[in-house]
């Protein structure tokens, strides 16, 4: 095979200030309305996706600050119950599920396989306006008589409550769509357009992240549309599924619900893994160790996370034979989560470690994934759960990994892909002090919670007692610590946007191919796939860093990178 | 598996021609996402191939496994409506043999037929588009919408007639007719039939007598009063609970929990009988009249049905089992979102009829049918399913 | 967002349950016989975790301070090291499997214990209704759970309408209280005194409120309480045997006496009072209205306020309903 095809292409010169890519190929609003560029949908997903996090964020403030005193502070009972609804419908079903694989994935995953478009590029914008419908629902809900059931709509409470529960449940169910949608797109896109040379095994980690997210995505939310289904049509129609004065049964509504569920907290946190995947390598100028362990483990985790779901019902009246089985298996995830910790830190083991933006928060992603993970050990214990099952402890361990795991990789991936996406370099004195702004302020607000939740703080509550304030005070500290940490990084982020471009091909210095094309790239990525010789962390040393530009080029022929 | 990248050493999938080095001023077309076609022989042999992809049969393939996947998706969104029918089928069994009396088994099975007769068009057109047989496509297209129409039709016959029979979801559950005077069961049960209109007839005699006067309640055969209170609030259920023997509740329940056999052995192991023997029962009125004792044939199949016995709503008089209702949502759910799917594919069908009118398609490009009769197949499947788990319960 | 029900107001403070002082920095105050084996593993798994955790951020600081790359434009590369290596993958994930292992059936046994009520234990009935725990004694219910130390003591759970979850932290236990079933907890006390009761699965408005007290007598004291409280309820005149319902039933959760409107109509001046219902009828207060709106509270709801309230069939003898509407009577 003669010299690989598509890098011909690749303009040497960096600066894509003058030449036309997919930004300003075609202009106009309906040019982006209606594109069926993965691209351009990546940035519409990642615009809204980080609007609903600030709204979502902005309800998580007023509940902290709410919490500040013991009795009332600055709202209501039953608005500080609509308020943590809608802040964990928001943040599971609008933002972080479809979050990384939605806003990066789209944007990074076709150009790391070399491809033009994912496989189905209208079902990708019908995902994407599928999204707009499902918050548009939300938004309903939340503007009329929000719901105050809790993110996760328990019967009877929420076939029975006045409140408008049923266009929160209808976008969640539409939400779920998207999602299936965006998983099935990408299964088929990683199967059947992978170019010439890339074996399953030598795709990057983001891309086998991706696959086994889209796996869950594929195989567990139709689970929960049937549930939502359910539950909408029995407060409707009374039909006598949940209800039990109707005959129904109010546990089985939650196996339905957390049989979908539980995999959803791996579609959340799994593309991170990917994200962390990809980056340490690259900062680290080292070959990620333990590829296939890594890359399986994502695959083990999809698998295992779907017979664990009765671990959320301990004390819900679940026999006790299920419990014990549930609880062995959770323990059984444990280990191929631990896997990919120790693997990540071993790459940096003799490597050469850059702490730009990107690299540190795959750092804060280590340490608080770290603590978010050895804590739902705690909550696996089947006797130790039964003191600690709905207090503080488990909101704690769950913003740790949901927080710590998947929102710090989507911002370190966001660093990471910034430059790729819009050609711009953000400002990375600003950059690092948001990363650690924000890693501070996750920890200072959450840890105490675990505190809290040990100690006897059930969670959920409106009042509580005064012994538990000086904790809460801590932790809503922490709160507008984390707030100020996301601001500036949205400003710091919006005014790079504002630069004319500057960013080179290949700024990292990564191997994977999205960096062998420009920043940002052209609307039709590559002319023909790139033929594949190696693996996507290989050969850091054939890349050399050219200070003109800012970026890497090759050693022997000063192009960006090649396959 | 198709799917695996080649190694390098063959040839890649892409194009054999270099990329003019024109192309990089091409930024004012709109190859966007048109297939022009204009930059290779490939897409612009093939209008169909879309410009993500290299050659048709990638196109194809993607296209088989998105459908595929997304039948899965149906399949676990389906699954979740057959598990609900598996827990209460199993708490409930009574629920079910009492409800599908009330189901015209002759209605569902003639969808089925109808429903199979479509998936044998939908195999042939996808043939059809194979060879290039538009004519025969064309034909086989409307015979599957016909017969799609068809089973909507018959749907909604069997609809209407639930609505009128009063067989309706939830609380508007209030069947016009009883169960033992359904043709259905008569067929079946001849003698439980009778036995239960003689019940009947006893029991509105009893009642006649008594004057209004709260009676209290004697069971139909024997046992404890019930429960003292149905209301909202307490936790009826537990009633029931009680009666399956499932919760730790006061001994008092126990006496409910076992069905009283018609051969007079009146009291199960360890039960007071007290309770039973001085009372009046429609029972012993029944043998006091000299006309023996019930026989099994006479009242298996109501306790089956729930009609008598311990899970029957009324103790008083034959009725209809508790929760009777739960069948019908389950019902009305698991048909009704079929019939969705089934109105959906209609829909789908139609716009593959107008591209086969203009002779979209061919031997280089029939994944569409394909599809389509892929997804017609599955929503066939979960009839096959449906109907023996609704009608031809035994 | 609108709010669904109007204004409430907080518990009265006197009443709010309090954790009895403790030098534990993770547990509040261990009062159960259980409760050593739960905080013993959650003990080791803290300074497991600790372990753990310190060592993977050790070596992530230490190889970040050590392998740290001076420029970009030094173009330094990574020294070379293995990519792979099974041995260490395996050792890695075995070990952490053994401990997980050990866990797990820890976990198990305590769990077990804890589902495991001992034989001839006293039994107590709790109810959790929205917002109040009730609980069943032989002379009739009460607002707190009183229990007798050092006796195993069941307590058989049900809700009347949705989810509760009854939670006593210094014992360790929890269970659900499922409306249509049964569900069951037990403990036993190990320490005399007033420990908080929670409720722990959301519920609704008052979610927050629905606190309780268990309180552990001393021994024989238990006996002492339990004749005292029979002896109240027969011998006081009928609106004191009323008042004492009121706060004990929970109708103080919904129903004030001084006028103010909660999520029920006020008992002040209630009779006599003439309401209109949401059927559109209206009629005066009377003893008949009481007692039919106590057993059957969904026959007349009163216009504007929503249909919530709990029926009280077969909780009220005879003589409790009289002392309400006597009570009822007597706040004009």
């Amino acid at each position: 095979m003669a010299s690989p095809s598509t890098t011909a292409d690749v303009v040497a010169t960096p600066s894509s200030s003058d030449s036309d890519n997919y930004l300003t190929h075609d202009k106009g609003i309906a040019s982006w309305l209606l594109t069926l560029d993965h691209k351009r949908i990546g940035v519409m997903y990642l615009a809204s996706v980080l609007t609903a996090f600030a709204l979502g964020g902005t309800f998580a403030l007023i509940l902290r600050t709410e919490l500040l005193t013991p009795g009332k502070t600055i709202i209501e009972h039953d608005t500080y119950n609509q308020m943590f609804t809608m802040h964990g419908a928001i943040m599971v079903f609008l933002v972080i599920i479809p979050g990384i694989p939605a806003a990066l994935g789209n944007i990074a995953l076709p150009l790391q396989l070399g491809a033009k478009d994912v496989a189905f590029p209208k079902l990708n914008l019908a995902s994407y306006y599928l999204w707009v419908l499902g918050a548009v629902c939300m938004l309903t809900s939340l503007v009329t008589s929000a719901a105050d059931t809790g993110w996760t709509f328990y019967a009877p409470y929420s076939t029975t409550t006045q409140t408008n529960v049923i266009p929160a449940a209808m976008g969640a169910f539409i939400l779920g769509f998207s999602s299936i949608f965006t998983g099935l797109n990408f299964i088929v896109t990683i199967h059947k357009l992978r170019p010439p040379g890339m074996g399953w095994f030598r795709m990057p980690l983001f891309t086998w992240a991706l696959y086994s997210t889209a796996l869950i995505q594929v195989l567990a939310t139709p689970v929960i549309g049937i549930t939502l289904l359910m539950m909408m049509v029995e407060r409707t129609l009374h039909i006598g599924i949940f209800d039990p004065t109707l005959g129904g049964d109010p546990v089985l509504f939650q196996h339905f619900f957390w049989f979908y569920s539980h995999p959803a907290v791996y579609i959340m946190v799994v593309p991170g893994f990917g994200v962390i995947g990809d980056i340490i390598p690259v900062f680290s100028r080292k070959r990620i160790f333990g590829y296939k362990f890594i890359a399986v483990s994502s695959l083990a985790i999809a698998f295992l996370g779907f017979l664990v779901w009765g671990h959320h019902m301990f004390v819900a009246g679940q026999s006790l034979l299920a419990g014990s089985i549930f609880s062995a298996i959770t323990f059984l995830i444990a280990i191929p989560t631990a896997i990919k910790v120790f693997n990540w830190i071993t790459t940096m083991y003799k490597g050469r470690i850059h702490l730009d933006t990107p690299m540190l928060y795959a750092l804060a992603f280590l340490w608080v994934f770290t603590i978010g993970g050895l804590t739902g050990v705690f909550l696996a214990v089947m006797s130790v759960d039964v003191h600690l099952h709905d207090t503080y402890f488990v909101v704690a361990h769950f913003h740790y990994v949901m927080m710590g795991g998947a929102i710090t990789a989507l911002l370190g991936g966001i660093h990471y892909w910034w430059p790729k996406a819009f050609g711009r370099m953000y400002n990375e004195k600003l950059g690092r002090i948001g990363a650690v702004t924000v890693f501070v302020g996750l920890n200072v607000t959450f840890f105490p919670q675990f505190i809290l939740g040990s100690r006897g703080m059930p969670r959920r509550y409106y009042n509580y007692l005064p012994e538990f304030q000086p904790l809460h005070q801590l932790s809503t500290f922490g709160a507008y610590m984390l707030g100020v940490g996301f601001l500036m990084t949205a400003v710091y982020l919006i005014q790079s946007l504002r630069k004319k471009p500057d960013a080179p091909a290949n700024p990292w210095g990564s191997r994977t191919l999205e960096w062998t094309i420009s920043s940002p790239p052209p609307y039709y990525n590559f002319h023909t796939p790139p033929t594949v010789t190696r693996g996507p962390y290989d050969d850091y040393e054939d890349l050399v860093y050219d200070p003109k530009i800012k970026g890497y080029v090759e050693k022997k022929s000063g192009r960006a990178a090649s396959a | 598996m198709s799917d695996r990248a080649p190694e390098v050493a063959e040839t890649p999938k892409s194009s054999s021609a270099p990329p003019p080095a024109a192309d990089h001023g091409h930024a004012h077309d709109d190859h966007g996402h048109d297939d022009h076609g204009d930059h290779d022989p490939i897409h612009a042999a093939n209008p169909h191939l879309a410009h993500h992809f290299d050659t048709p049969q990638q196109q194809f393939d993607a296209g088989k496994l998105g459908i595929w996947l997304f039948l899965l998706t149906e399949v676990l969104f389906f699954a979740g409506l057959f598990c609900a029918y598996t827990v209460y089928r199993a708490m409930r069994p009574e629920v079910f043999v009492y409800a599908h009396y009330f189901l015209d088994t002759r209605l569902g099975a003639i969808n089925t037929c109808v429903l199979l007769v479509s998936s044998l068009t939908a195999a042939w057109a996808v043939r059809n588009a194979q060879l290039g047989q538009h004519a025969l496509l064309k034909l086989n297209i409307v015979i599957t919408i016909c017969c799609a129409f068809g089973f909507l039709g018959i749907k909604y016959v069997e609809y209407h007639h639930k609505f009128e029979d009063g067989l309706l979801p939830g609380p508007r559950f209030a069947p016009t007719e009883q169960v033992w005077e359904l043709p259905s069961f008569k067929a079946k049960h001849p003698e439980a039939a009778e036995y239960a209109e003689r019940l009947v007839k006893r029991a509105e005699k009893l009642e006649g007598s008594k004057q209004g006067a709260a009676v209290p309640a004697p069971a139909v055969l024997g046992g404890a009063a019930p429960t003292s209170s149905t209301v909202a609030g307490n936790p009826p259920a537990a009633a029931s609970a009680a009666a399956t023997g499932s919760a730790p509740l006061a001994p008092g329940a126990v006496v409910e929990a076992k069905p009283e056999l018609p051969h007079g052995t009146t009291t199960s192991a360890g039960t007071s009988p007290a309770e039973t023997a001085p009372e009046k029962t429609l029972l012993s009125e029944t043998t006091q009249n000299g006309e023996g004792r019930p026989t099994l044939e006479q009242v298996e199949p109501l306790i089956a049905a729930g009609v008598i016995g311990p899970k029957a709503e009324n103790r008083d008089v034959p009725s209809r089992p508790r929760n009777a209702h739960v069948f019908f949502s389950v019902y009305f759910f698991m048909t009704g979102l079929h019939g969705i799917h089934v109105a959906v594919g209609i829909g789908v069908w139609i716009w593959m009829l107008l591209k086969a009118m203009k002779n979209e398609f061919g031997p280089n490009y029939f994944g569409p049918i394909d599809y389509t009769a892929l997804y017609w197949h599955l929503v066939d499947l979960i009839w096959i399913y449906l109907f023996p788990l609704l009608y031809l319960i035994h | 967002m609108t709010m669904v029900s109007p204004l409430l107001l907080l518990q009265p403070a006197t009443n709010l349950p309090k954790f009895p002082e403790s030098d534990e920095f993770w547990m509040p105050l261990d009062a159960s016989v259980t409760a050593h084996d739960t905080d013993w593993l959650y003990m080791f798994m803290v300074w497991g975790s600790v372990i753990f955790a310190v060592a993977i951020f050790a070596a992530m600081f230490y190889f970040v301070r050590v392998y740290r790359a001076k420029s970009r434009e030094a173009n330094e590369h990574a020294e070379p090291s293995s990519e792979h290596n099974t041995t260490l993958e395996i050792t890695w994930s075995v070990i952490p499997m053994f401990i997980v292992v050990a866990l797990f059936v820890w976990g198990f046994q305590g769990f077990v214990s804890l589902r495991t009520p001992p034989k001839g234990a006293l039994e107590i009935q709790a109810t959790g209704q929205k917002w109040k725990w009730l609980f069943d004694y032989p002379h009739g219910t009460e607002d707190a759970l009183h229990v007798p130390v050092n006796v195993p003591v069941r307590v058989v759970i049900h809700s009347v309408d949705v989810l509760h979850s009854l939670y006593l932290p210094n014992f360790r236990v929890k269970m659900d209280a499922v409306p249509g079933r049964y569900t069951d907890l037990w403990f036993q006390a190990t320490k005399v005194g007033d420990f908080p009761i929670f409720c722990a699965e959301y519920c609704g408005t008052s979610h927050s409120d629905m606190l309780s007290h268990v309180i552990v007598h001393a021994p024989g004291d238990y006996e002492k309480w339990l004749a005292e409280q029979k002896k109240k309820l027969e011998d006081i005149p009928l609106p004191e045997l009323g008042k004492l319902l009121y706060q004990k039933q929970g109708c103080s959760t919904c129903h004030t006496i001084d006028g103010t409107r909660l999520i029920g109509p006020t008992w002040k001046g209630m009779f006599g009072r003439t309401e209109k219902f949401t059927d559109g009828k209206s009629l005066a207060v009377d003893e008949n209205y009481i007692r039919e709106s106590i057993l059957d509270p969904q026959a007349k709801v009163v216009d504007t306020y929503p249909p919530s309230m709990p029926t009280y069939q077969g909780k009220l003898s005879d003589r409790q309903l009289s002392g309400i509407i006597e009570y009822i009577k007597s706040l004009k």
